[in-house]
């Protein structure tokens, strides 16, 4: 199997644009990534274009050049972009292309997400009574998690107002502005126990990651990041997920647990040799979980590692540098090639007034949503 | 006054002592809520109905305090919304169930409270028409 680099990422900065197509803000993002690779669109030989709200990703093309190449379209919930990431990256890994690129693109409608709950297996009455909202399982699974691990609301405030800050160092970021753990904590409360600065919104945006086969990658850059792995799961019987009107008592790991395992086993690292991390923020409580089913800590340890600093862009467990989903919000297509976008700036050292000290050199990246998937993907310089 | 639930096979009703109806599979009891055809562990079509117990503890829970999008159909609107506590219950051994709370009070709810089913009006329809769901309301202690 072939090793893949990344040479070049580009962004659309998230937010709202007014009328401004996701197809734009997507060629936008691709330019993005095609110049920082120092690469045309024609040398591109195939892609793969995530999106929620959009069924063709692959109109891209009428932007950019009408090249003929193949161009995939994919979306998986949340796990979407990382989706994408892991079929350019697969193609090149089985030998069939050797340049390609990954794309995710959205633009939401304001406020919570709504579909039909028959998409999701969920029962066809499961929002008529006002049970289909992510959200709600959210609030739920922290509210558990809080109980069994003693971790503190001021804890959730700590999360958010951490990835509010770290927005302002963001130039693409939705929020930029640092809002206190006063002011979190006494926002309205959507669901308990998570208040409205605790949550992300959806927003607009696009993302952009041009892959090579790792032995060519040097022609086009002189600092290649190596995608070391990239790995999907799915929920296991056991699991409380995502819009189910059920759960068995029997227990079992999240999805994102299994997929951080198969991760760190493929790419021969452990979460201690981790020294940028990207997980799921939808709220303050799905960071604190996602810290512990990454293995960057011990249930329970978040509540003094968010007191003493160490998720901050300066302690020992940067998270969310880039502000997270907190601060970017989700363009649900987009959400995971931001965070590669970010990875990638940290590893070169080029995060700016964001950048991890002590040049970093893994990246960890993961993913989390409806109905119970996961991402995790790993990077090194 | 006519009442009508919800939807059909979600529980029995009319009932004096109306239960949730799921289903366990006859190869591997796993229990689901509702009932489905297929089973979600081990694959196999043998899904038999099973009526789930009345009451059940609370494993895990919420509040929703803002008024959910369509196809949310509860006729309320942002000035008459109130908001409601959301549980996981768990009935019996096997499963553990999505409800709604009587209660909607934070300092009401405690995890492991004891809870039993009621069927409620969800909504009034133009014609005097109840439509009829389902929550979990406290218990008394000692029952
Ligand atoms: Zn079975």
């Amino acid at each position: 199997m072939e090793d893949v680099a990344i040479i070049g990422v580009g962004i659309h900065p998230f937010g709202r644009f007014g009328d401004k197509s996701a197809i734009q803000m997507g060629a936008e993002a691709i330019r993005s990534a095609l110049a920082d690779a120092g690469l045309e669109w024609k040398q591109v030989q195939f892609a793969f274009g995530g999106s929620c709200e959009v069924d063709n990703p692959d109109a891209v093309v009428g932007l950019l050049g009408l090249t003929g190449i193949p161009f995939m379209d994919v979306y998986n919930g949340c796990a979407t972009a990382a989706t994408a990431l892991d079929l350019t990256a697969d193609a090149i890994r089985f030998g069939k292309y050797d340049i390609g690129v990954a794309v995710g693109m959205d633009k939401h409608a304001f406020g919570a997400f709504t579909a039909d709950p028959v998409h999701y297996s969920a029962p066809p009455w499961y929002g008529d009574i006002g049970h289909f909202l992510t959200t709600k399982f959210f609030g739920m699974k922290i509210n558990r998690y809080m109980h069994d691990h003693g971790i503190s609301h001021q804890t959730l405030a700590r999360v958010a107002a951490k990835n509010y800050r770290n927005g302002v160092l963001n130039p693409n970021a939705f929020r930029r502005k640092a809002i206190s753990e006063e002011e979190i904590l006494s926002s309205a409360m959507l669901n308990y126990p998570l208040t409205k600065y605790m949550f992300c919104s959806p927003d607009e945006g696009a993302a952009a990651v041009v892959l090579c086969r790792a032995d060519i990658a040097r022609r086009y850059t002189s600092n290649p990041i190596y995608l070391r792995t990239s790995v999907l799961r799915t929920r296991t019987y056991g699991a409380h997920e995502v819009h189910s009107s059920w759960a068995a008592v029997e227990p079992a790991e999240a999805p994102t647990v299994y997929a951080s395992r198969a991760a760190y086993e493929a790419a021969g690292i452990g979460p201690g040799d981790v020294d940028v991390i990207q997980v799921q923020d939808t709220d303050s409580g799905a960071e604190i979980i996602h810290m512990a089913e990454n293995g960057f800590c011990a249930d329970g340890e978040q509540e003094k590692l968010l007191a003493e600093g160490a998720t901050e862009i300066g302690g020992r467990l940067p998270v969310n540098t880039d502000g997270g989903l907190i601060a970017n919000g989700e363009p649900v297509g987009a959400s995971g090639l931001r965070q590669i976008h970010e990875l990638v700036l940290q590893l070169r050292g080029q995060a700016g007034e964001r950048q991890v000290p002590g040049n970093p050199r893994v990246g960890y990246a993961q993913l989390y949503g409806a109905p119970g998937t996961a991402g995790v993907s790993i990077v090194t310089t | 006054m006519a009442q009508v639930p919800f939807a059909p096979d979600v529980f029995t009703w009319p009932a004096e002592k109306p239960q949730l109806i799921g289903a366990r599979c006859a190869s591997c009891a796993a229990v689901t809520f509702p009932a489905q055809d297929s089973c979600p562990r081990c694959g196999k079509l043998e899904m038999e109905q099973l009526l789930l117990p009345r009451e059940g503890t609370l494993w895990t829970w919420t509040t929703q305090d803002f008024l959910p999008k369509e196809p949310y159909a509860s006729g309320e609107t942002p000035q008459t919304f109130k908001p409601f506590g959301m549980g996981l219950v768990q009935l019996g051994d096997d499963v553990r169930v999505e409800g709604r709370l009587t209660v909607s009070d934070p300092k009401q709810i405690r995890f492991g409270m004891k809870l039993e089913l009621v069927i409620y009006p969800f909504r009034t329809d133009g014609d005097g028409t109840q439509v009829m769901s389902y929550a979990f309301a406290p218990a008394e202690e000692g029952n």
